[in-house]
């Protein structure tokens, strides 16, 4: 078991900042997961865990050791890549072997440990295959199991579900999870699907633009976002962000968090989209657009008057200036307060 | 009937399948012509002359069956020639393919100036080859040449490098892996940039040394590349002479005459057409059995994406 600590660590490559001041620990045994739009510095993050990059500024240490001058093999991490990285000309079993083969594993030991990793993926039936006979799912249990047959203590995973259909994806989740509460491992893995991060994590990193725009457990990061960036980022339909005329505040309420009825403030219904569990109604409330997700089906004609509210604690307050989080603002405007529920 | 439907259907399809292929045919005609008039036929015309007497003047060439290649058989400068070949094929394909293989890994990893550096290594395969030869013979020139000037250097004496017979053929054969070298790096480099660069991160994880990275996954997964270039080596050593002509002329006392560069001289210089026709049908058979050789055997042992 190895806790990871991430201290003030920036990469820079000529004008882009591509990692920022960034500062993170995920303990040991735990799930950490780096989430955030294309292009805001998760990728470089791992690959400066995994000593692939070098940092430009800040430490990085593994299991108390400080690592940040050693090369990625002296780290022990495994890895498994967004594209897989199979080698294509070695068969399923020498892939996964590969590390130990390099390492100079007796045969005996190398044989067993293949036997136990390919059960605990499914892989038996396969081992004789080349990648390019398989699957993007067992591809992606080969990556998997060439990464957990080294036994470190810490594994980075880059979008690893990134080329599967929904399905396999959900299946595979479950497993990479269960697997790494088996093991125990120290599991920082990268994604900018917020379904996945909010299922697997124990941890969540939320990214933006090379900084951490929020560090928290999935749950906090859904019931008390730290930016509008944040609010709006997890959850689908994302959080409506309202400013309801007012200059200094930002009010934000989740589609779900929304009671349509003869209640509140007065609106009009824009449209109303039937997903089959729960409608998705956009409303106009002044002149901004409200997204409301009502149980079951709801039929509204374009146009119908309606009107919106909402229990009191279901209310999110930003700093219009700032986007950040308000937490303080107790004694909410009058004319707000009263289209609440108390 | 459902029989006569189907009999419809089927002569229908012939019938409609027939103006396409007429066009796939017309189209493929100035090719095939081509290719039939200039290749084929030329081919086919060689193995029929090499069983008859070369015509000389009045007298008309007449069949002479399998005389050519016996007195072929009791032709010591073809024994010769062959050797020279041998001796030449070994000498430049392991050395230049070898060579090309290293330059390649050299200039594909990050190093400053690299752009340079491939280009550097590619100018000798954009040179002509007489360009070259007249370079090398400047380098091979007794006394005052380059390789003499640098040996003088550590007290050696003088020699007469390309006058040799001991050492004429040598000298062949470092502009030849000189030459060629280059040409294949592109093939490498090119293979080389299609290998992605998270298969040397994934191992280099697991703690493979860059030799073990190297014997383990490039090599073989350059293996496709490594057949067309050695393919490639094999057909230009018997191919290329034109640094012969241009060096040597195939001495001294025939040290350096490889088996096209005797077929030149049998043809164009001593005109009988009958013994050049018989000589290169030889040629054509080593070529093809080599070719069919290196596919077949090298084949089974290569990884294709
Ligand atoms: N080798 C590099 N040289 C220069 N800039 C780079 C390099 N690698 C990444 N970047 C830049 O750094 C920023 C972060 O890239 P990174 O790959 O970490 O994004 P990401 O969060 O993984 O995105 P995605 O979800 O699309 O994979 C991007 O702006 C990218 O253009
Ligand atoms: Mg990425």
């Amino acid at each position: 078991m190895a806790r990871i600590e991430v201290d003030s660590v920036s990469k820079v490559w000529g004008a882009t900042r591509a990692v920022d001041g960034v500062s993170f620990a995920a303990g040991a045994g735990s799930l950490l997961v780096l989430l955030g739009p294309s292009g805001c510095g998760k990728s470089t993050t791992l690959r400066l865990i995994a000593g692939l990059e070098s940092v430009s500024s800040g430490r990085i240490r593994i299991g108390g050791t400080d690592v940040t001058d050693l090369p990625p093999a002296k780290r022990q991490i495994a890895m498994v890549f967004q594209s897989y990285a199979l080698f294509p000309h070695l068969t399923v079993a020498e892939n996964i072997v590969f590390g130990l083969r390099v390492r100079r594993t007796g045969a005996a030991e190398r044989r067993e440990r293949l036997a136990r990793v390919a059960a605990l993926l499914g892989l038996d039936k396969l081992l004789d295959r080349k990648p390019a006979q398989l699957s993007g799912g067992q591809q992606q249990r080969v990556a998997l199991g060439r990464a957990i047959i080294a036994e470190k203590p810490v594994c980075l995973m880059d979008e690893p579900l990134s080329n599967l259909d929904a399905q396999l994806r959900h299946e595979m989740r479950r497993e990479i999870r269960a697997l790494q509460q088996k093991l125990g491992i120290t599991m920082v893995y990268v994604t900018h699907d917020q379904t996945e991060a909010m299922s697997m994590a124990d941890q969540v990193i939320l990214m933006r633009e090379g900084r951490i725009e929020q560090d928290a457990a999935p749950a906090v990061l859904y019931a008390k976002p730290a930016t509008v960036f944040a609010a709006r980022f997890i959850g689908t339909p994302p959080m409506n962000i309202l400013s309801l005329g007012r200059k200094d505040l930002l009010l934000g309420i989740r589609p779900e968090d929304v009671i349509l009825g003869d209640r509140g403030i007065e609106a009009q219904v824009e449209s109303a989209e039937y997903l089959g569990a729960d409608t998705i109604v956009a409303c106009r409330v002044g002149g901004e657009l409200a997204l409301v997700r009502a149980p079951g089906r709801v039929d509204f004609a374009s146009g119908a008057p309606t009107r919106l509210s909402w229990r009191r604690d279901a209310i999110h307050w930003f700093d219009a200036a700032t986007g950040r989080r308000r937490d303080d603002v107790t004694d909410a405007p009058q004319d707000l307060i009263r289209e609440t529920i108390a | 009937m459902t029989e006569l439907a189907a009999g419809t259907i089927a002569r229908r399809r012939t019938g409609r399948g027939f103006i396409p292929s007429i066009h796939g045919w017309l189209l493929l005609l100035p090719a095939a012509v081509l290719l039939v008039s200039f290749t084929h036929w030329p081919t086919a015309a060689t193995i029929i002359d090499s069983f008859f007497s070369t015509p000389k003047g009045a007298r008309p060439a007449v069949f002479v069956g399998v005389e050519n290649y016996e007195a072929m058989l009791d032709d010591p400068i073809f024994w010769r020639a062959l050797w020279n070949n041998v001796v030449y094929c070994i000498g430049t394909i392991p050395a230049s393919i070898a060579l090309a293989l290293l330059m390649a890994v050299f200039v594909n990893g990050r190093l400053a100036g690299r752009g340079f550096l491939r280009l550097a290594y590619f100018t000798p395969t954009v040179l002509p080859m007489i360009a070259v030869a007249n370079i090398w013979l400047f380098f091979f020139s007794p006394s005052y040449g380059l390789v003499d000037q640098v040996t003088a250097l550590f007290g050696a004496p003088a020699r007469n490098w390309l006058g040799d017979p001991s050492t004429a053929l040598w000298c062949i054969v470092v502009v030849t892996i000189w030459k060629e070298a280059g040409f294949f790096m592109i093939f490498y480099l090119a293979a080389l940039q299609q290998i992605s660069p998270r298969l040397a991160e994934a191992a280099a994880l697991e703690g493979a040394s860059r030799w073990y990275f190297f014997r383990r996954i490039t090599f073989p997964l350059l293996m496709p590349t490594t057949l067309f270039v050695l393919v490639n080596a094999v057909i230009n050593a018997f191919r290329l002479v034109d640094h012969i002509v241009v060096m040597t002329r195939g001495g001294p006392d025939n040290a350096t005459a490889l088996l096209l560069f005797y077929i030149y001289e049998i043809g164009f210089k001593f005109w009988d057409t009958s013994y050049a026709a018989t000589l290169t049908v030889v040629l054509l058979a080593i070529l093809a059995a080599v070719a069919i050789g290196q596919f077949l055997f090298l084949d089974r042992r290569v990884h294709y994406q």
